[in-house]
């Protein structure tokens, strides 16, 4: 494979510890994300897909192993490297939307853009196309509570595009959505890998939707128990 | 700083309008109270010193120590007399100098008896004038005392109204001061203070007969000649009456203001008392810090989700940390402009009724731009201060932690 790697988890442990008791939530997780991926991490709940996702979208970092992302080690780079890192490669998608109540979806889509310190003008004018994009050209201006749940998460995916990052992180992105809804977002996802080259990486536990994936990576108790590859199944 | 960090926190502050206004309510408090103290204080300061820039700056005035310009409270065993002013008047520098007695006396009209401050002085029209000037006193309605007025008085406004003995005095009637029938000759102009507009003035021999004094007096009024130093003529005024009453250097037993000196005098006391309610008015502005800081601590931890997702996306610990310290300080900003107005307007009403009910050289208050401005940097300051700490917690909240939190 000559793709580019965009992340890889090399033996990740995530450990937690509640009083005396330590729960390892992640047990040695090897994952490769390239450049082109559709990957969806498919578990049922309680399995440690949350965890996994903070470790891929570099929210958390390890207990033990290395995390490296866009060839950095992210043990190495302080909050704020990180944070900015953050910004620029993955854009999140999550369940419940996680829009900002106060702010406009144009002023939602724009908001990861000012921590890049992008120009206004530069940022509306991207915002106003992505959103015209997902379809809600017509709803630049309305606040999160006068948009539907689909609508919403189609700001999101809006938002999670404005950086231009490589890699969108989609944490069930479509659990709190009615089918049709649903069905659209996770279409505009395919595009975006689709038309938009764009690396996707899925976390779900409906396993209908995980099977659309090219990539599907079970994981059960904190391991991953395979990755099935266009019907192929490989062990990890 | 870029402008969406002030539109952000603004967005959060007027979405939650109740809590807003219970926030700015201490902060509104505290600013309009410093802002209605200062501006009343320097009013006042202002008219006094105008008061006493009205005497002109030819004048001295010669009173027993330990009574510093308040007739009429000379219980003290020192007094100033006759002959004082007769050295006086020989000081080299001086013009003219006169002076005038008081004290409380019986006072009966109507039926009715009361007891105010009875002046005696001069009947000489120069001396009269010179009264006249250094107590801005002016006659509104008759006519002042001329000599061989022993059997006549001449009363301040309020006498004219019915509000002392039940029935205003007119031109013509004929009080009683201790036991003396006095035919009234003239009312003198609204001054604004009570003790001066119930004031009664008679001639000084008519004084001395009435109260069974000699040559007392309660205070001398010196003026200076045309192009004499006035703080020279004053030290030699010192010099000659100290030798002239037979006491050493720095022992004397009375005081020679000049009217900047007295005017300081008030302006000290005022200024001291500034400070204590300003202080009092500062605990106020801290208790509004404690409340925007208490809703500051509320709104971070309501919004950890928010802060969660914008660290996700790429918000780094300085743009939270900014984000948060604004809308603080944008607490403390409005706050600031809101107790601004209030304070102004307060002072202006204060104004307005003094003016009314007092009288027009009481208070004169301007507005002092820099005030102001200082007022509203001081609100802002006072506002970020506060929720420095809350937005610090903000920043530092680990971006996994902050998503989870429901």
């Amino acid at each position: 494979m000559t793709t580019k790697m965009l992340i890889q988890l090399k033996d990740v442990w995530k450990t937690y510890t509640m009083g005396e008791n330590k729960l390892d939530v992640l047990k040695g997780i090897n994952l490769d994300v390239r450049e082109g991926d559709f990957i969806a991490i498919l578990g049922p709940s309680g399995s440690g897909k949350s965890t996994l996702m903070n470790q891929v979208g570099a929210l958390d970092t390890p207990t033990k192993g290395k995390i490296i992302l866009a060839g950095r080690d992210i043990a190495t780079l302080s909050e704020s490297d990180l944070a900015k890192l953050r910004g620029q490669k993955i854009g999140f998608v999550f369940q419940q939307f996680n829009l900002i109540p106060t702010l406009t979806a144009l002023e939602n889509v724009t908001l990861p853009a000012i921590f890049q310190n992008m120009s206004e003008e530069q940022r509306i004018k991207r915002a106003t196309k992505l959103l015209t994009m997902v379809g809600l050209g017509d709803r630049l201006h309305h606040k999160p509570t006068e948009l539907s749940g689909g609508q919403q998460q189609r700001v999101a995916v809006a938002r999670s595009l404005i950086n231009n990052p490589g890699i969108i992180l989609a944490d069930e992105p479509t659990g709190n959505l009615d089918s049709i809804s649903g069905k659209q977002v996770f279409a505009m996802l395919e595009k975006l890998h689709a038309e938009d080259k764009k690396t996707i990486v899925l976390i779900t536990h409906d396993i209908h939707l995980a099977k659309t994936a090219p990539t599907i990576v079970y994981l059960k108790d904190g391991i991953i128990e395979k990755i099935e590859k266009n019907g192929k199944h490989h062990r990890p | 700083m870029k402008k969406d960090y002030i539109t952000i926190p603004l967005k959060e502050i007027r979405r939650r309008k109740l809590r807003s206004w219970l926030t700015l309510i201490g902060i509104i408090i505290g600013i309009a109270a410093v802002v209605s103290l200062i501006t009343l204080g320097s009013g006042l300061k202002n008219a006094i010193e105008g008061q006493f820039a009205a005497l002109g700056n030819d004048k001295l005035f010669v009173s027993p120590k330990g009574n510093t310009f308040s007739p009429g409270l000379s219980i003290d065993a020192v007094s100033i007399n006759d002959d004082d002013l007769k050295v006086v008047e020989r000081v080299q520098g001086v013009r003219r100098a006169t002076g005038f007695a008081t004290t409380t006396g019986e006072v009966e009209f109507n039926d009715i008896s009361r007891y105010f401050f009875v002046w005696g002085q001069s009947t000489d029209p120069e001396d009269r004038e010179l009264i006249g000037e250094s107590q801005n006193y002016k006659i509104g309605v008759g006519r002042v005392m001329e000599k061989g007025d022993e059997n006549k008085v001449v009363l301040g406004w309020e006498h004219s109204q019915d509000t002392l003995f039940e029935k205003a005095v007119e031109l013509g009637d004929n009080i009683v001061v201790q036991g003396k029938k006095l035919t009234v000759i003239g009312f003198l102009e609204k001054i604004g203070s009570p003790p001066d507009d119930r004031s009664v003035s008679i001639a000084i021999d008519t004084y001395e007969d009435l109260f069974e004094t000699k040559g007392e007096l309660g205070l001398l009024i010196v003026q200076t000649e045309p192009g004499e130093d006035i703080d020279v003529v004053a030290d030699r005024v010192q010099k000659d009456l100290r030798k002239a009453r037979g006491l050493a250097e720095g022992k004397e037993d009375f005081n020679v203001e000049t009217p900047r000196q007295l005017g300081a005098a008030f302006t000290t006391i005022l200024d001291i008392l500034q400070v204590v309610l300003l202080g009092i008015a500062g605990i106020s502005l801290l208790v509004g810090g404690i409340n925007v800081m208490n809703t500051m601590y509320t709104s971070v931890l309501e919004r950890t989700k928010q802060i969660g997702v914008m660290k996700a996306l790429g918000a780094r610990n300085r743009h939270i940390l900014t984000l948060f310290v604004v809308e603080s300080g944008l607490y403390g900003l409005g706050g600031g402009i809101i107790g601004a107005i209030i304070g102004i307007g307060f002072a202006k009403t204060v104004e307005l009724l003094m003016q009314t009910f007092v009288g027009p050289a009481f208070l004169s208050i301007s507005i002092d731009t820099s005030l102001v401005l200082g007022t509203l940097t001081f609100s802002f300051v006072v506002g970020c201060l506060s929720g420095i700490a809350p937005a610090r917690q903000a920043s530092k909240m680990s971006p996994v932690d902050a998503l989870r939190y429901e």
